[in-house]
């Protein structure tokens, strides 16, 4: 396998954009990735995009973008995993680079929520149409039955959970591209309607559009693009049973156990040595299972993590400096794109007034459905 | 859903049939192919208990478009006698009730109305058993 770089990124600001569609948005990320590369050819496209058809009736928009980019007759795909199809995307854009089958990938994802779907029903078609989703069940009930399992089994409170909207509202509001860039209060989230009990609104990603694209190399030619690749040291990808009930533990999350175990591996490093981290936060519980399933702290012991600081930014590891899903905003496809972007600024030193000093080692996590697919990807500075 | 799907599931929605697998014993709901235990592929047709244990749950507050008029109402995972564990609402009762370890009766309920027919999709709601009356299948 040949070694991979980012060289270049590009992403739209995240939040409801109703002057722009799919295909602008696609572009516009996608064409600030090719002018900071100042590339003018593209070997392949790959586009995470979790339900063009339902959001907006648009399939087949692998075609479509490469077309809308003026790269009709590149190899172009869109790659489905749900909210974790952008982090599947950059990993077949990866494996694409490091086999050798092709030299310059754009690796980007893109969602347009807004335009008048059920969004809660367009959503829950990524859990189990059969037993879950017949019986009523949502994305958020799915979250706040983890939730539930986690706060009785560790003793998590909802004032935990209300931390990490906390912590990454005040990251977000640093962030100018984020959806929210106002912060929040224990008080706010607490007194924030209920969406699933425990969830309340402001424990939950928004409804967004955006997109978002990096563009991928051989590291040996990076160079010609860029004068600070970044590396990706490790991907991996997991899955676990779709429906909930059919885990063993349901506040584990063992696929993003597993995809972790994977990429730590494969980069030859531990937990321990990351630096700054991007987690799939789409609800506050979701960030508190992910930093123990990636092993930043000891299962069970993730509730505290955001009150006492250790995750914030000056804490020992930082995560969800962009904001997170919830406060950055998340538009499902784009998301896994938009977590590697935050890192890739994070070790460029680029990130501004979120930047984390002196960061080598990042990690961005990605997960479909109610934690059926994970994927982790890790970069280094070189 | 389109009625030849709601046709072919009526095993499993209205009789809760589940297979048990001949290699491992595992009781698998719905009932598919191949076991997720142990990758065998021969199973005894059998059917659950009407009764379960709350494993989690939530109240949902916000549903999807068709069961709006619904809300609020408690959905929780559940686990059979024989270890099948699947996700079904939870009626009758107060929704500040519905925690880890309460006993339910399964109870053969209308679930949905779907398409533009309506047409009349049942299967199985969790009902709290009377008190004292826990484990009557």
């Amino acid at each position: 396998m040949r070694d991979v770089a980012v060289v270049a990124a590009g992403m739209t600001r995240f939040g409801e954009l109703w002057e722009s569609s799919l295909r602008d948005l696609f572009v516009d990320a996608a064409t600030e990735a090719l002018d900071h590369a100042r590339a003018d050819h593209l070997d392949a496209v790959f586009v995470g995009n979790m339900s063009g058809g339902l959001f907006t009736g648009q399939e087949h928009v692998g075609a479509l973008l490469a077309d809308q980019l003026g790269m009709a007759g590149v190899a172009a795909a869109r790659v489905e995993s749900a909210c974790a199809s952008g982090g599947v995307a950059l990993r077949a854009a990866f494996a694409e680079v490091a086999s050798g089958l092709s030299d310059l990938v754009l690796a980007a994802g893109v969602e347009k929520m807004t335009d008048g779907a059920d969004v809660t029903a367009v959503l829950a078609t990524a859990a189990d149409q059969e037993t879950e989703v017949y019986h009523g069940l949502t994305f958020p009930a799915l979250y706040a039955m983890i939730a539930r399992s986690h706060m009785h089994a560790h003793g998590t409170t909802e004032e935990d959970l209300a931390w990490v909207s906390v912590k990454n509202h005040r990251h977000g509001a640093r962030n100018p591209k984020a959806q929210f860039r106002q912060e929040v209060t224990v008080d706010q989230v607490a007194a924030s309607a209920l969406v699933a009990e425990p969830l309340r609104l402001l424990h939950c990603s928004p409804v967004s559009d955006g997109a978002a694209a990096v563009l991928l190399c051989p590291l040996e030619e990076a160079r010609r693009y860029t004068d600070r690749p970044v590396r990706i040291a490790a991907s991996g990808l997991a899955t676990s049973p779709m429906a909930l009930a059919h885990r063993a533990d349901p506040a584990w999350l063992d696929a993003v156990e597993r995809a972790a175990a994977k990429a730590y591996r494969m980069a030859g490093i531990g937990p321990k040595q990351i630096q700054v981290a991007e987690v799939h936060d789409c609800f506050a519980i979701a960030e508190i299972c992910c930093i123990e399933a990636l092993g930043f702290v000891e299962r069970g012991r993730g509730g505290k993590a955001a009150r006492d600081g250790f995750t914030a930014l000056g804490g020992c590891i930082p995560v969800n400096t962009s904001g997170g899903l919830k406060a950055k905003g998340h538009p499902v496809g784009a998301t896994g794109i938009a977590q590697a972007i935050e890192i890739f600024e994070q070790l460029r030193d680029e990130a501004g007034e979120r930047q984390v000093a002196g960061a080598d080692l990042g990690l961005a996590q990605n997960m479909g459905g109610s934690g059926a697919s994970a994927v982790v990807h890790i970069f280094e500075r070189v | 859903m389109p009625s030849p799907r709601y046709w072919r599931e009526i095993p499993s929605r209205y009789r809760l049939e589940a297979g048990r697998c001949r290699g491992c014993g595992k009781v698998v709901y719905p009932a598919r192919r191949i076991c997720p235990a142990c990758r065998g592929r021969a199973f005894d047709r059998t059917a659950l208990s009407r009764t379960a244990t709350v494993v989690t749950s939530t109240v949902v507050h916000v549903p999807p478009g068709d069961l709006l008029m619904e809300a609020p109402y408690a959905v929780a995972v559940v686990e059979t006698p024989e270890g099948a564990r699947f996700a079904m609402q939870i009626v009758d009762c107060d929704l500040a009730d519905v925690v880890p370890g309460l006993q339910v009766n399964l109870e053969f309920r209308l679930i949905r109305r779907e398409g533009r027919e309506g047409i009349l999709c049942y299967g199985y709601k969790g009902v709290p058993a009377p008190q004292g009356a826990e484990g009557r299948g």
